[in-house]
């Protein structure tokens, strides 16, 4: 039998430990990313079915949370930048095979979008709210006016959005971790669940609370069978593959995947939702504090272990 | 015309020549490398074996670095050669974790650098830096398309390999062995 003894492999002091380049901005970039459409997507769905009154939260209130959401998480991308003062040629082009090209081009319209559809709900958000100048208040009856086509737009971006989140990192075949196409649509999901969680822990009506319960525990049963068949694929796949699914059974990320994301983020709060649903009274801000964190760790951990997988050295 | 180099891994010393002839003739910054030597001991005691391989970016014919690019700074030009225009780059890292051999770092100055074949000698009908000081003639560079460039005869004559040729990236550093 051929054994390896020992591999001097690479050892460049200033370039190997340095090549895991995504720190912490990236991850929480991608959840702001997915948590922002979330919640414009549900703003979108339920003011083109006309329940702008019964979904008061998420149709009026939650959206003011997507235009800080967005600002941020572009701020921390551009804190990942390291030739930042060249950041601006991010906009001289537009390369479709490049996620990262397309997706910064869907948060330049998406960004101002946001903001638009948050400050036509201002006067009904901040009684007696006026706007300065009256260039305001006709582009204001402009958003109100179009805000059925609006919707639309915002909700086929949304979705654009959350999935981009996922193919960020899909699109990397040498990091056999992400090199998955289940990414896509597992992030898109995930990003959703946490911007209903939101939506829930604001929302004061009985009435909304338990229809994106429901919602979401869909959602979450969507993420689990998205992620059963995420390991089934890696383990069917070749051997870097094999190793990468192998980190989260058995390996150094076992256990914070499992008890923060699978348990505490998807499973618990599944179950408290649906508790609720039932009739028992469980404060509302547990299950959707739970999702929160436990998108923001499955990102983290994520990008985190995907680095370490290679195909060499 | 397609630019490859071969590496006759049964040759090459492990010197590192060809690492310091490009820090100096592409300044590279102390402490950073563009080609390094990978050591690679294999089999089991006492049939044990030693490769020696200079390595450095693959020029791949299908170039992950360049597709993930956001901004077009990672090109193609004349040749197959891969090449980052520096004040193009923004810094992102994309084009870094796409390439499955580590071949590219992020200069201290921000943008993201690496191998270029030497494009700059080229031009001047030189060949690269790293080929032009090995000591045991281990390198051969050259257009694979002309069956009489130093690369195809290499390549004609001996038997070859290419690193994670599963990654899909078509590389063309070619391992003699
Ligand atoms: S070796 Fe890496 S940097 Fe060079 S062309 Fe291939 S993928 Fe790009
Ligand atoms: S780091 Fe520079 S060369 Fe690499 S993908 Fe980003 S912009 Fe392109």
């Amino acid at each position: 039998m051929k054994e390896e003894l020992f591999v001097s492999g690479r050892n460049i002091p200033n370039i190997d430990p340095f090549l895991n380049i995504w720190h912490w901005e990236i991850p929480l970039y991608l959840f702001l990313g997915g948590f922002a459409a979330g919640i414009m997507f549900f703003a979108g769905l339920f003011l083109v079915m006309g329940k702008e009154k019964e979904m008061e939260t998420t149709v009026k209130w939650a959206p003011f949370l997507v235009p800080v959401a967005l600002v941020v998480g572009l701020f921390a991308l551009f804190l990942d930048l390291k030739h930042q003062l060249f950041f601006w040629r991010l906009y001289t082009t537009i390369r479709m095979e490049s996620p990262m090209s397309w997706g910064a081009w869907t948060l330049m319209i998406i960004t101002p979008l946001s903001f638009f559809w948050a400050a036509s709900y201002l006067k009904e958000v901040v009684p007696g709210w006026k706007w300065r100048l009256p260039v305001f208040e006709s582009f204001e009856a402009l958003v109100i006016k179009y805000r059925k086509h609006i919707a639309w737009l915002a909700m086929g971006l949304a979705i654009i959005l959350g999935v981009y989140t996922g193919i960020l990192l899909s699109a990397f075949n040498a990091r056999p971790l992400w090199n998955t196409s289940i990414l896509g649509p597992l992030f898109l999901v995930s990003g959703m669940s946490t911007g209903l969680a939101a939506i829930i822990w604001m929302s004061k009506s009985h009435y909304e609370r338990s229809v994106l319960s429901k919602i979401d525990i869909a959602l979450i049963g969507v993420e689990l069978f998205l992620i059963v068949h995420l390991f089934m694929g890696f383990l069917a796949a070749n051997q870097v593959q094999v190793e990468a699914a192998h980190l989260f059974l058995g390996g150094e990320f076992t256990v914070t995947f499992w008890v923060f994301v699978m348990i505490l983020g998807l499973i618990v709060p599944a179950f408290l939702e649906t508790l609720e649903l039932f009739g028992y009274k469980i404060p509302m801000w547990i299950p959707s504090l739970l999702i929160l964190i436990g998108g923001l760790m499955f990102r983290f951990i994520m990008v985190e272990a995907g680095q370490i997988t290679r195909y060499l050295y | 015309m397609r630019y490859a180099m071969a590496i006759d891994t049964k040759k090459c010393v492990g010197c590192g020549d060809c690492v310091v002839a490009c820090q100096t003739e592409n300044n590279v910054p102390i402490g950073f490398c563009r080609d390094w030597i990978v050591e690679n001991v294999s089999g089991s005691y006492p049939n044990v074996e030693v490769e020696l391989r200079s390595e450095r970016c693959n020029h791949c014919d299908n170039s992950p670095c360049v597709r993930c690019c956001p901004t077009g700074a990672s090109h193609v030009i004349e040749g197959g050669i891969v090449k980052v225009t520096h004040d193009e780059c923004i810094g992102c890292g994309a084009c870094i974790q796409s390439c499955p051999y580590d071949a590219r770092y992020s200069h201290p100055d921000g943008y993201v650098d690496k191998c270029t074949f030497c494009d700059h000698r080229l031009a001047k009908g030189q060949t690269t830096a790293c080929v032009a000081v090995c000591p045991t003639n281990c390198l051969y560079f050259g257009d694979l398309e002309d069956p009489n460039s130093d690369v195809s005869k290499a390549l004609k004559n001996r038997s070859w390999k290419v690193l994670a040729p599963e990654a899909g990236t078509k590389p063309q550093l070619y391992f003699l062995t």
